[in-house]
């Protein structure tokens, strides 16, 4: 190689015949992946060190001695590499034979089955039948606190849960004990991951069933899981995550990776907090009327009436808005608020937040906020006040007496009383839930949860991160966005939005500090706000 | 040379390891410089006396001239091959050779600390070697501004918990910096990125024991022995079935059947021989016909099918049953395994299972296929070589002694006295 003092910025190699370019310092794992090829591993995870012991990656190097490990080998100029010689795939038949020697083979009763790598490469490459005649090592299973259960007899030992507490948590917790068949995970004495918060990523990591999760031991099997991209609704650094769903029901959050945001990880607290999605007991259907007089509607009639209303509503309007409501629902909120002639009374919503922050020490980019909803940066970009305490509670004085129109959007009103709305010409609230504070609500309109519906959320680095849906809402429910798109374009004499993309287009016309933002440009993985208009 | 004062109490004081020539080497070294004692022991061709036998003076060489940051002399005590003895002779009988020699080595490679190493059974070892340590400090000989010469070197045994795979260069350095023995990926290099991530040299105590007197009388002197690719004398620890078993120190190419017939007494009984481990466990198991021509040097053992490791001479005779030797050391180094590595965790453990099987005479001809491609799976494809350490007896004994094996098997006879 021509050493002029100053190296190239790529090398260019033979992998499998095919000519790559990759820049320098590229493993020859990553190499492989270029090409679509996926050398097999274990040990060596894109968020970790790589120890290289799991010696299921090894690859021949034209030139080596012997079988190099792809995971800390670097591509070189000129390197002829072979990902599937004769050499490669018969160790790799034998790493698999090793690791299946003591392995119980258990997929039937066992949680990762259907998503383990242990299966998918036996499967792949594996020998057909087993020699090993002798009895198997049995170690048990060990609660590791926290929500992790340890299966030590499927443990192929690649360390990567001791290096996420040690590199990643900075907390180190777990630790290899005893050594060769011996060894096992374990933790320090009586001290585990109770505790700790981001722990459940291990079982995230652990590329056969060694760790799983004790929320969701037994509870589906990973095949009969939809996986649909979501965005982490518990607090408001929105992670990337995955909503792993059966029979309409949320069974699990995964984090879904985005190293502009959460790299692999998310915390234990957002992990553990799905059940809400879940909650039965849902507003049914449109409903208008106060008190007694409240009856039934469905959708034409309901916003036929209210049209009617808003169109002849005297006074300011009072509108309280909710951080779980999605940007395109917000923005649909503050342009019916426009519409309205008596003009705007003020935007407000409440969040609950926690004391302190919470960092993942090795990867500084994520961090539990303390605002512990979506979207309250997206609210705040909106216009919206935050009112109300630490809690979510109080703060909305205000608009509990308002007598002009009051507008209540996904704010459950928990804290308030029957009273609310008393004195209002005009009371609607849109909600998911029935609640004692909308007793004098002229109008009670059912929509979606995020899960159930389409949209974008602004997160605390001031990103745009969309979100899709996962579940099938209640039978009337309607998304937020698309109620209030169609009243305010009824009042403007235009088009309603069809879709989530158009409502988003039409928040972004209006709002200057999502200018320039096209749903399409915010794709699967979120794309910032001009900082000005977010800090400005 | 290196055994000379063995068994004499009076070498183990300063004054006694002066009396026989002890501290010239380093005085000399300081004289004439680095380099120069470099070029000495490159001159001299000594190898590495751990078991791979590489050539010393290169591997002093590799270091980092120039360099701001410390460098660190290892030496490696934690002797624990099976088989291996002679380092801890050297330890409890001549201490101060090893110190010396680990003077020399470090201002050598331009080390002001040396680590030694210890296996944590060497317990009398231990206890002289650091009675000599102090000596040697209250003498001047280490410390700070050595004999007056204005370079300080310091000395700090670190007793190991008794673990085979600490005594691999990099699983010694793990454990010498508190974490667990295991092995590491090289690239990077010790003399690169060794002990507490600073360049750091590893020799085996009989190397530095030898680099002293390299360093009193010069690197040609040393040629006077050996052969031109194995120079030198070399202490052989000859054990199993002979009748003087013990440490010999002699030249490197000395003839094996010498050792075992004429210098160890023969064997007990008037019996045969039957095999040979030339060097430490963890080499090709000889038959009696490969032991015939072979010669005590490094290319001579090769060139009989074996390695000479750390010329651990184990001897066995025809009473000997070889299925339960080698099931044997596959339960040691099954027991010793680090468990890093995927095919040696679980490869070592797995062959000593099917060893104990057939050993047991619940063996299949199958079984040996199966231990030959488990062996050949487990060589090459780790990061040590504590698992091709036991491939190698495996498939040498199969291909040497299948009949033994297929005695147990076929008709579960023993061959030997069980």
């Amino acid at each position: 190689m021509a050493d002029n003092g100053r190296k190239a910025e790529t090398v260019t190699l033979t992998m499998d015949g095919q000519e790559v370019t990759v820049p320098r310092g590229t493993s020859l794992l990553h190499a492989a992946e270029s090409i679509g090829t996926e050398v097999p591993h274990y040990c060596y995870h894109p968020g970790l060190s790589a120890p290289a012991q799991c010696r299921i990656c090894l690859v021949e190097v034209e030139g080596a001695p012997k079988l190099q490990p792809s995971c800390v080998t670097m591509a070189a100029e000129g390197q002829v590499v072979h990902t599937d010689s004769p050499a490669a795939k018969r160790m790799r038949q034998g790493v698999l034979e090793f690791y299946l020697v003591n392995h119980p083979l258990d997929c039937p009763i066992c949680d990762m089955s259907g998503e383990c790598m242990l299966q998918d490469y036996v499967f792949d490459e594996g020998r057909e039948k087993g020699r090993g005649r002798e009895p198997k090592r049995v170690f048990g299973r060990d609660d590791f606190g926290g929500d992790v259960l340890y299966y030590g007899d499927r443990c192929v030992m690649c360390t990567r849960c001791v290096r996420f507490m040690d590199e990643v948590a900075r907390d180190s917790r777990l630790t290899v004990v005893e050594r060769g068949s011996r060894a096992v995970i374990d933790t320090f004495f009586d001290r585990g991951l109770e505790g700790a918060s981001f722990a459940g990523n291990v079982v995230d990591i652990c590329p056969v069933g060694a760790l799983v999760s004790k929320d969701f031991l037994h509870k589906a099997r990973a095949w009969d899981l939809d996986h649909t991209p979501s965005i982490c609704p518990n607090c408001s650094h929105g992670c990337n995550i995955e909503l792993h769903t059966r029979d309409n029901l949320v069974q699990r959050l995964k984090p879904r990776e985005n190293q502009e945001v959460n790299g692999h990880w998310m915390c234990d607290y957002g992990r553990a907090n799905y059940e809400w999605m879940n909650r039965p007991g849902r507003l049914e259907a449109p409903a208008v009327g106060r008190g007694s007089d409240r009856r039934a509607a469905d959708w034409r009639e309901a916003l036929e009436l209210l049209f009617a209303s808003l169109s002849a509503a005297e006074g300011d309007v009072a509108l309280v808005g909710s951080a779980t409501c999605s940007n395109e629902a917000l923005a649909g909120l503050v342009a019916l608020g426009e519409e309205m002639s008596g003009g705007e009374a003020g935007r407000v919503f409440r969040s609950p937040r926690a004391a302190d922050e919470v960092p993942l020490p090795g990867f500084p980019l994520l961090v539990r906020r303390r605002d512990l909803v979506p979207n309250s940066d997206g609210a705040e970009l909106l216009g919206f006040e935050r009112a109300g305490n630490d809690d979510g509670q109080g703060g909305l004085e205000h608009a509990a007496e308002h007598g002009g129109v009051v507008i209540v959007l996904g704010d459950e009103l928990v804290d308030q009383g029957e009273e609310f709305g008393a004195n209002a010409s005009l009371f609607v609230y849109l909600g998911t839930f029935d609640t004692a504070a909308a007793a004098n609500a002229d109008f009670v309109l059912p929509i979606t949860t995020f899960a159930e519906e389409e949209g974008s959320f602004v997160n605390a680095q001031g990103r745009v991160q969309r979100f899709q849906q996962g579940l099938r809402p209640p039978e009337s429910a309607r998304p937020a966005w698309l109620v209030l798109g169609a009243l305010v374009a009824a009042l403007r004499g235009e088009e309603t939005p069809g879709s989530a993309p158009e409502a988003f287009a039409r928040l972004a016309d209006a709002h200057p500090a999502f200018e320039g933002l096209t749903w399409e440009a915010v794709g699967d993985r979120g794309a910032a706000l001009i900082a000005e208009a977010v800090h400005g | 040379m290196l055994s000379e004062c063995f068994g004499d109490p009076r070498a183990r004081t300063v004054a006694g390891w002066k009396a026989v020539g002890g501290y010239e080497g380093i005085a000399r070294a300081l004289e004439i410089g680095r380099e120069a004692t470099i070029d000495d022991v490159k001159a001299s061709g000594l190898r590495g006396r751990g078991g791979a036998g590489f050539p010393t003076g290169l591997k002093w060489s590799f270091m980092p001239k120039n360099s701001a940051r410390p460098h660190y002399l290892l030496c490696n005590a934690d002797e624990s091959e099976p088989g291996t003895f002679k380092d801890r002779e050297i330890i409890r009988w001549t201490p101060h050779q090893l110190i010396e020699g680990c003077l020399v080595g470090s201002y050598a490679i331009g080390a002001s600390h040396c680590y030694i190493y210890l296996r944590g059974e060497f317990f009398e070892s231990t206890n002289v070697l650091a009675r000599a340590l102090e000596e040697a400090y209250a003498e001047g000989l280490v410390g700070k501004d050595i004999l007056g010469s204005g370079v300080d070197i310091d000395i700090t045994l670190h007793v190991g918990a008794g673990a085979y795979i600490c005594g691999e260069e990099t699983g010694l350095m793990n454990s010498l910096e508190g974490r667990r023995g295991e092995p590491r990926i090289k690239p990077p290099f010790p003399a690169a990125v060794g002990a507490f991530g600073m360049p750091s040299t590893i020799n085996n105590v009989e190397t530095l024991a030898a680099a002293a007197h390299i360093a009193r009388h010069g690197g040609e002197w040393y040629r006077q022995w050996g052969t031109e690719k194995s120079p030198g004398t070399k202490l052989f620890c000859v054990s199993g079935h002979v009748n003087k078993p013990g440490n010999y120190e002699f030249p490197l190419g000395f003839p094996l059947m010498e050792l075992i017939e004429d210098v160890c007494g023969g064997i007990p009984g008037g019996h045969a021989l039957k095999a040979v481990i030339p060097g430490g466990s963890s080499v090709p198991i000889m038959d009696a016909g490969d032991c015939r021509a072979c010669t005590l040097c490094y290319e001579g053992v090769e060139a009989a099918g074996s390695m000479l490791g750390c010329a651990s001479v184990i001897v066995m005779d025809e009473t000997s049953d070889i299925v339960k030797q080698v099931r044997r050391m596959a339960h040691f180094y099954a027991h010793e395994s680090c468990g890093q590595c995927t095919p040696c965790r679980e490869g070592t453990t797995w062959a000593t299972r099917i060893l104990q099987r057939i050993e047991d005479g619940r063996g299949t001809e199958d079984d040996l296929d199966t231990l030959v491609e488990i062996s050949e799976q487990m060589t090459g494809t780790t990061i040590c070589v504590l698992s091709d350490s036991l491939a190698m007896p495996i498939i040498s004994s199969i291909e040497k002694f299948r009949e033994d094996y297929l005695a147990l098997i076929r008709r579960g006879e023993r061959v030997g006295a069980a």
